[in-house]
């Protein structure tokens, strides 16, 4: 044995440095190719949102303080604020399970290729303007709106029902719009059960209903609170469409601070308020993934 | 198995027969099943054996009542099943993917069917019980199905299939997932499982030397006809056409013709001396690779044995057996196998050497010759 072969005593072994360097060149270019998209993580979220939780603690006198905190739990409208979003966001991810639970069940039994046919007339309103929609839904809803005339010239109520600058309009436009998040998740997870599951079930004496409800649908959750969650989360901090259709009655977290950023310039209020939702929502975020073991669906784990 | 100590004072039967008449199944212009006649035995265990596409699985989906067939009719027993839904029909399935539900333990799985039948807690925990130390899990009911391995899932997949006391049983290719040695000894065991429970099974495969190992009958399926059912033995020693030759077990044809005498001859080595056929058809000879042997100096009775003289072409060493193909006459070429052990004459044989093969006569297979256009 030459003293380049494999070695117990680990002295010199065969091209072992170089096939080394090897494999460490080869991490370094993989890092490289992330590099540019760690950077403008860095840029656009780590450091904006690190300044704004600085900000927060920041007092009107400039001197760091909890000032802001305070007047959140002083005031009763923040509270009323936080109620609201929790509440807008809670039944628009509650209207889209019931609108797309069946929606993706429809699309997930049909052949792949029909089932890519209806997927795109959910998605097709995905690629159109989100203020387009929202203003869409104004012109829909509103007092002269379409429905309210066609309503009342097919007699089925005789004055115009208020559709819009409250609830109901902020909840039929917010689902509309949140509904593809929902049923894209829903529907790939229901794509992954396989049809057996269901002819078993059958075979071992489930009725359609039993196998639905015994089978399928417990192994459907999974996608079902992924998709929710990011509904949920993404309705704690929507904007326009609560803006537009709830017409200064449904005051959301987002409203607030563009509020208090235009009456106040209060940069430290505004922080505060976004600091207290970020946390807010990462705790349901975690909770949610704890309870329901999602790790898969949120975090890409395999 | 006949003393269920549950099954109560009306005495079922553990097994059911089924009886299938004129089942048709089209997918589009294409035949999957085409007027299938089949009467399964009660207690038999029965392979549907064929190549992929040949119906096999859809002639068991339509008995499982997963697919709605064109036109037919399935019996079990004296009752028509053909308009069932398939939870109504009590039969148990083992799928090809198993099927295990992943949001339940072994337990759960397994006291599935009886929970979905109102058996009380304390008996479903007992036949659960039973079940798993059938299929020799006991332990394991507190499992994951992620924690279980190929083989243990099979088993679950399996439990969960009999514990409800199904007159007949169903599997789609159960083995195909599990590596050789598995599988081989599997086979064994579902055989030995299915003597214990005594009832009626349908099994698919496309491998016929499990089909072989496992049936009491061979049901050979071919482009959505049954070609042949009959037992192993008569499958493989007496196959009725070219396909069940070719694709059950290894087979050389040659081409017959008919002599003066009414006789059936290859070249000039006469096959049978008269063979009951319709004058104008034709017939082809079906050798065994493992049914040829070498003639060594001995002496050769020529009415027990045909003998092919012939030249080695090629020799191939495969561990338990050697093969060889030798040419014959100018276009024909013959393929045996013989054992390797050390008294066998493989290390004589060379690429090139004069051989003489012999075959007994009552090994002869005379089949009628495929007629392609």
């Amino acid at each position: 044995m030459s003293s380049t072969t494999i070695n117990k005593a680990g002295n010199e072994l065969m091209n072992a440095k170089e096939l080394r360097a090897d494999g460490v060149r080869e991490q370094r270019l993989l890092l490289s190719l992330a590099t540019p998209a760690l950077l403008a993580v860095i840029a656009i979220i780590v450091i904006p949102v690190g300044w704004l939780f600085y900000l927060s603690f920041v007092g009107n006198d400039g001197h760091l303080s909890l000032e802001n905190y305070q007047k959140m739990i002083e005031y009763k409208s923040y509270a009323r604020t936080f109620v609201t979003t929790f509440q807008v966001s809670l039944l628009t991810t509650l209207l889209c399970i019931l609108i797309g639970y069946p929606l993706a069940y429809f699309l997930a039994i049909m052949p792949a290729r029909l089932a890519g046919f209806f997927m795109l007339a959910v998605l097709l309103p995905f690629w159109t303007s989100l203020l387009v929609r929202t203003y869409a839904w104004l012109v829909l809803l509103q007092k002269n709106g379409i429905l309210n005339d066609f309503g009342m010239a097919a007699g089925l109520w005789d004055e115009p029902i208020k559709l819009v600058h409250n609830l109901t309009g902020t909840l039929i436009g917010m689902a509309h719009i949140m509904l593809p998040f929902l049923v894209l998740p829903l529907y790939s997870s229901m794509r992954k059960i396989e049809r057996d599951m269901m002819h078993a079930a059958a075979n071992l004496g489930a009725s359609p209903i039993q196998a639905f409800w015994k089978v399928y649908f417990p192994l459907s959750i999974s996608g079902m609170v992924a998709g929710s969650l990011i509904v949920f989360v993404l309705c704690l901090g929507f904007y326009v469409t609560p803006a537009v259709l709830g017409g200064g009655r449904v005051v959301m977290v987002a409203t607030q601070i563009t509020a208090i950023l235009e009456n106040q310039f209060n940069w430290g209020a505004a922080s505060a308020l976004g600091v207290v939702l970020l946390v807010a929502t990462l705790v349901i975020l975690f909770a949610v993934s704890k309870l329901f073991k999602l790790d898969n669906a949120l975090f890409g784990k395999h | 198995m006949d003393s269920n100590p549950d099954s109560g004072p009306s005495q079922l039967p553990t097994a059911l027969p089924i009886k299938i008449q004129g089942l048709t199944k089209k997918y589009g212009s294409m035949y999957a099943l085409d007027s299938v006649d089949l009467d399964i035995k009660s207690g038999e265990f029965l392979t549907l054996l064929g190549p992929s596409g040949s119906g096999k699985t859809t002639l068991l989906m339509a008995i499982a009542g997963f697919n709605r067939p064109d036109a037919g009719s399935i019996r079990f027993g004296d009752e028509e099943m053909i308009l069932k839904a398939p939870h109504q029909r009590g039969v148990g399935m083992v799928f090809q993917s198993y099927a295990l539900f992943p949001h339940m333990t072994v337990a759960e799985n397994i006291a599935f069917p009886l929970k979905l039948r109102g058996v009380a807690a304390a008996e479903s925990a007992e036949r659960v019980d039973t079940a798993l130390a059938t299929v020799q899990l006991s332990g394991l009911g507190d499992r994951d199905i992620d924690q279980l391995s190929g083989g243990q899932r099979q088993r679950v997949a399996l439990a969960r299939a009999f514990v409800f006391r199904p007159r007949i049983l169903l599997m789609d290719e159960p083995l195909s997932a599990l590596d050789k040695k598995l599988r081989e000894q599997m086979q064994i065991e579902l055989k030995h499982l299915h003597e214990q429970l005594g009832v009626t099974t349908v099994y698919v495969t496309h491998d016929q030397r499990e089909a072989l190992t496992m049936s009491d009958r061979i049901a050979v399926i071919n482009e959505g006809k049954l070609t042949q059912v009959d037992t192993p033995h008569v499958i493989y020693n007496r196959p009725a056409n070219a396909f069940v030759a070719d694709f059950i077990g290894e087979s050389t044809m040659l081409p017959l013709t008919a002599n003066e005498s009414g006789g059936l001859q290859f070249d000039d080595h006469l096959i049978a001396h008269d063979h009951a056929g319709d004058a104008g058809s034709e017939w082809s000879l079906v050798i065994r690779p493992e049914r040829l042997f070498v003639i060594g100096d001995e002496v050769i009775d020529p009415e027990k044995t045909v003998v092919f003289p012939g030249v080695i072409r090629e020799f191939v060493f495969q561990g338990d057996t050697a093969f060889a193909l030798a040419s014959i006459g100018e276009q024909h070429n013959l393929s045996f196998r013989f054992g390797t052990d050390s008294s066998s004459s493989q290390d004589t044989l060379h690429p090139g050497d004069s051989i003489s093969l012999g075959l007994h006569r009552s090994d002869v297979i005379i089949i009628p010759r495929d007629r392609k256009p």
